[in-house]
């Protein structure tokens, strides 16, 4: 089959693909380089220069960094913690013989398909504000104060959003591999006296491990990058409280104008997601099969 | 299923398998229901529901004061022109990796794919005064390449693990009688492969229909799909629930129709078939 000719020719047919990628990625990333050692404020545009590390001292020694880099943790954590327990739970409710599991699924599937500014505002306005919400309502109808969610606990809202998004993923791909799980096997095991939770423990989450894998890998490429949820909702605010590395590096580009300290940033967060691909891609490589 | 289980307890399973999906779905519907109040009836404290004032009249003034139908086409020609283009690009790519696979196809798959975990941010000022030299900022050509290329790392992906489930003894058969690569890729190989282009053709137009950070900075006014509108919208009028609750209906409807014919492949495709 694999000819010396035919070799060329797939060469050839996978090389507009590598190129295109290859310079989506390199042009972007040698200019965020080029800019992240120099001097280029958009306030003062005449004075350039080489500065050195001097973008990326400031970068790492603002006080909002570290805080930018624990709500990042905290959202990519939070939501792939969130999404998968409740995931798994959903999954096992469903794979049930209920009635109606194409409506069902159906229903659970629908939060992904709503874009994120819509997704962000919808539960920003109508549900957590402190006057007009759903939740407010809620509150005040067991005579308690309504929570002012983006003010008092921005990064919890912001992760209840982007989890309320991811949460249908997380829910079908479980379901999908726990569909796939014999039945017999279940039902030798019910047979021999295994108790709910040890069935739970011992056959069901071992044959979800690779589906939960998949869920993991796959959403962290899409968390990694979270910003339309934050900029539509807390702004990062209030303060620095809900600021996440993509929306340090914006408000340095986008409010403070700052090029060079944003694409000192920007290294940064490719630095870093490179580190967090290179794990990841470990594990996909072993749980895809190339 | 030859478990014997209890009517009641297959009650309780269905009520709280309902209650669970409901629950999710909720935001969904409340923003529907919302968009069909009058603005007082909106935000009307404690929330109506069986009281509240019904009407269309939200949708009729988000159609006249918006320029809905720009921003919708707009969408349109993003989703679908990135899509058909990353398909294109796509195709002979994937082909050539599944049947002509070398040592290095794997680690090049990985690589394609670790191309999306570079956060946006981190480029957004080079790609946009490259966009801006280019004169490509507020363009349909501009968002269409921007966006082709952000989702070109999945489309490879997912029409590769297509591709691997077609044997490759029709092939061989298609070659024996003469056919040539371009031959074999358009009589033999799309027939055959049609469903799986078809799964990644639509969750790809999803995944570019949402889109919503390159969108936002790469376009003003001319060129602005759907997904602007809706930041444009959130931004300065607080409480107009309804509106907002009519414009967000009308930005999410069509994909989620779209989006509901589709869901089966959708697992399978974004899991690029690890999971089945």
């Amino acid at each position: 089959m694999s000819t010396h000719s035919s070799r060329l020719v797939a060469r050839v047919m996978v090389a507009p693909s590598v190129l295109l990628l290859l310079i989506w990625m390199i042009v972007p990333l040698a200019m965020t380089l080029y800019y992240s050692f120099r001097l280029y404020r958009l306030i003062s545009p005449d004075r350039t220069g080489w500065v050195g590390f001097t973008n990326y001292i400031w970068f790492v020694n603002s006080p909002e960094f570290w805080q930018a880099m624990g709500n990042t943790l905290a959202l990519v954590g939070g939501v792939l913690a969130i999404t998968v327990t409740l995931g798994i739970l959903i999954a096992l409710l469903i794979d049930q013989p209920v009635k109606g599991q194409g409506v069902l699924r159906i229903l659970v599937i629908a939060p992904f398909f709503v874009m994120p500014p819509v997704a962000a505002s919808i539960l920003e306005n109508l549900f957590m504000h402190p006057q007009n919400g759903l939740f407010a309502a809620l509150s005040m109808s067991f005579d308690a104060q309504p929570i002012l969610f983006l003010q008092d606990y921005p990064m919890s809202s912001v992760i209840a959003i982007v989890s309320w998004q991811w949460l249908p993923f997380a829910t079908l791909i479980l379901l999908t591999a726990l569909q796939s799980l014999s039945s017999e096997q279940i039902e030798a095991a019910e047979m021999d006296g295994a108790s709910a939770f040890n069935r739970l423990r011992y056959i069901i989450l071992p044959h979800m491990m690779r589906a939960i894998t998949v869920v993991i890998l796959i959403q962290t490429i899409f968390l990694l990058g979270i910003f339309g949820e934050i900029f539509t909702t807390t702004q990062g605010g209030p303060g620095s409280a809900s600021t996440t590395l993509p929306y340090m590096i914006f408000k340095q580009a986008i409010a403070a104008k700052d090029i060079g300290r944003a694409a000192a940033g920007g290294i940064i967060a490719v630095i870093l997601a490179n580190i967090v691909a290179y794990f990841l891609m470990r594990g996909i490589g072993r749980h895809l099969d190339a | 299923m030859a478990r014997a289980i209890s009517p009641r307890r297959k009650a309780l399973t269905t009520l709280a398998a309902w209650s669970a999906a409901f629950v999710i779905f909720f935001p969904v519907l409340w923003m529907v229901l919302t968009s069909l109040k009058t603005e007082p009836s909106a935000v009307a404290m404690p929330p109506q529901l069986f009281t509240a004032d019904w009407t269309l009249e939200n949708y009729a003034e988000v159609w006249q004061r918006s320029d809905y139908p720009r921003f919708f086409w707009n969408s349109v020609i993003i989703a679908f022109g990135s899509t058909l283009l990353g398909l294109a690009v796509a195709i002979p790519a994937a082909w050539a990796m599944a049947f002509v696979p070398g040592k290095r196809t794997k680690d090049l798959l990985m690589w394609m794919l670790s191309t999306k975990m570079m956060p946006a941010v981190a480029v957004m000022i080079p790609l946009y005064l490259v966009f801006l030299k280019l004169r490509l900022i507020d363009t349909h050509i501009g968002l269409v390449l921007a966006l082709m290329l952000m989702n070109l790392p999945i489309i490879v992906w997912m029409l590769y693990t297509y591709f691997k489930e077609i044997p490759s003894e029709i092939l061989e058969a298609a070659r024996m009688d003469g056919a040539g690569v371009f031959k074999e890729i358009v009589y033999v190989l799309t027939p055959m492969a049609l469903p799986g282009i078809a799964s990644t053709l639509l969750l790809n137009v999803i995944l570019a229909w949402n889109e919503a950070f390159w969108t936002i900075i790469l376009t003003t006014t001319k060129a602005a799909p759907l997904s602007a509108f809706i930041a444009s919208f959130s931004a300065p009028q607080g409480l107009f629930y309804a509106k907002l609750s009519a414009a967000s209906t009308m930005a999410i409807a069509p994909i989620l129709i779209l989006g509901w014919f589709s869901q089966k492949q959708l697992v399978r495709g974004l899991t690029f078939g690890a999971v089945k």
